[in-house]
């Protein structure tokens, strides 16, 4: 058996070995590269000159010629120190940022863990219905909710505020939060739930001694799903802050300034790099996290 | 923030707490238990106000007077509005069928090269800067005096001995909807990659080195090896982008706000409820979307069916 298993690794070795010499052909490399430099030419574009100081520059010449070392002089902070304060303000848009989306992240996710549970480990009657019904929620645009949801805001006097972004994200997020942790859930070993059984634990002690420990990565991944997803959102920004800078995140900023201010960039570079960075970093470092959810499957909108 | 956090924990600490009180919880009440906070949500946050917006979208503009199907057949018939239409199709057609592809391409052309992680990251970061930055950064590239794309425009026509002025990329229909395209296509190839790539190294290498040795050269192993191998992971590729290009709403926002004929469904349901006030065109339009959606969800549910039948 051992002789067999040897055999078959070593075999597949020199399979692997075989392919990586065949698919290093200059063909492939060189499309890789092409591609590759064309998905990451336009940012480094925007990026450079968002530390273009010369405004007539900007506005007159491509940001390759800035990068000749006689315009090297060019380059500094004072776009970005101009964008933070101000009136522009990007700073407090920034905070908001932060503010809408700490909670838009842990409020549907511990829901969603909780109903996930129901979903997988407990038996009542009409479970599946139930089950397919909030699945199939997850597809459905969220536009068909947009305006009543918004009616029923301005009558409890809630609009405009934290609160109102809050739960909109938290209802818009649970379709496929529940989702997607039921199925990281469902791979639980079944034993180690009966396990916890017999030895007398009720449900809230399994779902917090054996199942939260264990859905750590799962959650992980998802969390990070939603930060992104509530970060970057424009539509739910756009419909329930006003755009003030009392609670819109950057995004909504953003766009608006590139409506008011059309070929601003020495604003508008600056600008976006702010509103990236911060989910650029998130998705370096967790990168792993976030492929793994996103290979769980997920239709979002 | 904190308050609303701490809040929030309190009400989640009071159904565990209220779940446990009782010594032996029969399984459908701790079901019942944890499922209501969310299912009260999704009620009111979706169900409820989707059924308001059905019926809205056979109201008028302030939602008081009924009009049967006039939102609807306004649609349908306006050349305004069929030009949305059209865009939106151009949408779900071209950015998942395009993303694919690219995603497809690259991710068989990088496999087990040297750079492979790196090549992948490049390709995968626009996924997470946000549709409003991809707007500000491709808008950019398109600027009629600064952009790259002009640059090489005239670059191109010099070539060929013209001294000519790029266009106003933006304001060219119907050339601007396909250039907002491309920026979709631009932030999802790296959605399409990452799952493809991923099913593509499932295949077991036997199947591979059997198809070695049987003589298919590389096109022929993609065409009758890979692909029908990782065709699952294709759809729901393709359905999951289809999707996104229906609901794209932020680009075409960012970038043109929907001016110059380059609207599509989501932009126009913005601007009709948000801008206009038009709730009862605004709901219809929001109907529609839901009503384009529908086979993907009875098609979601049947895989789903599947998959737990496998279970």
């Amino acid at each position: 058996m051992s002789e067999k298993k040897k055999a078959r690794i070593s075999r597949r070795e020199k399979a692997l070995i075989r392919t990586k010499n065949k698919l290093s052909s200059p063909w492939a490399t060189a499309i890789s590269i092409i591609i590759a430099v064309l998905w990451t030419i336009p940012t480094v574009g925007l990026l450079v000159t968002s530390f273009r100081q010369n405004r007539l520059a900007i506005s007159t010449s491509g940001w390759w010629t800035s990068l000749l070392p006689k315009n090297w002089s060019d380059f500094g902070l004072a776009n970005y120190k101009t964008v933070l304060g101000g009136t522009y303000n990007l700073g407090a848009y920034l905070t908001n940022s932060f503010v809408i989306t700490i909670p838009g992240v842990l409020i549907p996710i511990s829901l969603a863990l909780l109903a996930a549970y129901a979903f997988a480990w407990c038996d009542f009657p009409g479970k599946n219905i139930l089950f397919i019904a909030v699945f199939s929620l997850q597809v459905v645009p969220v536009q068909v909710a947009m305006i009543p949801l918004l009616t029923q805001y301005v009558n409890w006097g809630i609009n405009n505020t934290f609160w109102v972004i809050w739960l909109t994200h938290t209802i818009f997020g649970l379709p496929l939060a529940i989702f997607m942790l039921h199925n990281f859930m469902c791979d639980i070993p079944r034993e180690l739930i009966e396990a916890a059984r017999v030895d007398g634990a009720g449900d809230v002690q399994i779902f917090l001694k054996v199942v939260l420990p264990l859905m750590v990565p799962a959650t992980a991944s998802f969390a990070i799903f939603q930060f992104l997803w509530v970060w970057n959102d424009l539509l739910v920004a756009l419909a329930f802050t006003g755009n003030t800078a009392s609670t819109a995140p950057l995004t909504a900023r953003l766009s608006d300034m590139v409506g008011s201010r059309g070929s601003a960039w020495y604003l508008l570079a600056p600008g976006a790099f702010i509103a990236m960075i911060v989910p650029v970093l998130v998705f370096l470092f967790l990168q792993r996290y976030f492929v793994r959810g996103m290979l769980a499957g997920a239709v979002k909108g | 923030m904190v308050i609303a956090i701490l809040l929030f924990v309190a009400v989640v600490g009071l159904v565990l707490f209220l779940t446990n009180l009782p010594k032996h919880m029969p399984s459908w009440g701790v079901a019942a238990m944890f499922l209501f906070p969310a299912i009260i949500l999704i009620c009111f946050g979706l169900i409820y106000p989707a059924i308001v917006t059905f019926k809205n979208s056979f109201y008028g503009r302030d939602g008081t007077q009924g009009v049967g199907w006039a939102n609807y057949i306004q649609i349908f018939t306006e050349p305004q509005f069929l030009r949305v239409l059209l865009n939106s199709v151009l949408w779900t057609v071209l950015v998942p069928l395009l993303s694919t592809a690219v995603g497809l391409i690259y991710s068989v052309v990088v496999d087990r090269t040297r750079f492979e992680k790196l090549a992948k990251t490049l390709i995968f970061l626009p996924m997470a800067i946000s549709m409003v930055g991809a707007s500000i950064i491709w808008k950019f590239v398109y600027d009629q005096r600064v952009g790259l794309l002009s640059a090489v425009y005239t670059w191109v026509a010099k070539l060929f001995g013209h001294t000519v002025r790029a266009p106003q990329w933006l304001m060219n229909a119907p050339l601007n909807t396909f250039l907002l395209i491309f920026v979709m296509i631009w932030i999802e190839a790296g959605y399409a990659m990452t799952v493809l790539s991923t099913a593509i190294k499932g295949i077991p290498e036997d199947l591979v080195e059997a198809a070695r040795l049987d003589g298919l050269n590389a096109w022929q192993q993609f065409i009758y090896l890979t692909i029908p191998m990782i065709r699952p992971s294709i759809v729901v590729v393709i359905t999951t982008v289809a999707m996104a290009g229906l609901k794209s709403f932020d680009i075409v926002r960012t970038m043109t706000a929907g001016n110059y004929d380059t609207s599509v469904i989501a932009n126009e349901f913005y601007t009709q409820s948000f801008l206009n006030q038009n709730t009862g065109l605004g709901a219809a339009l929001a109907v529609l979307m839901f009503i384009i959606v529908i086979p993907v969800v009875v098609f979601n549910v049947r895989q789903l069916r599947k998959s737990q039948d496998v279970r």
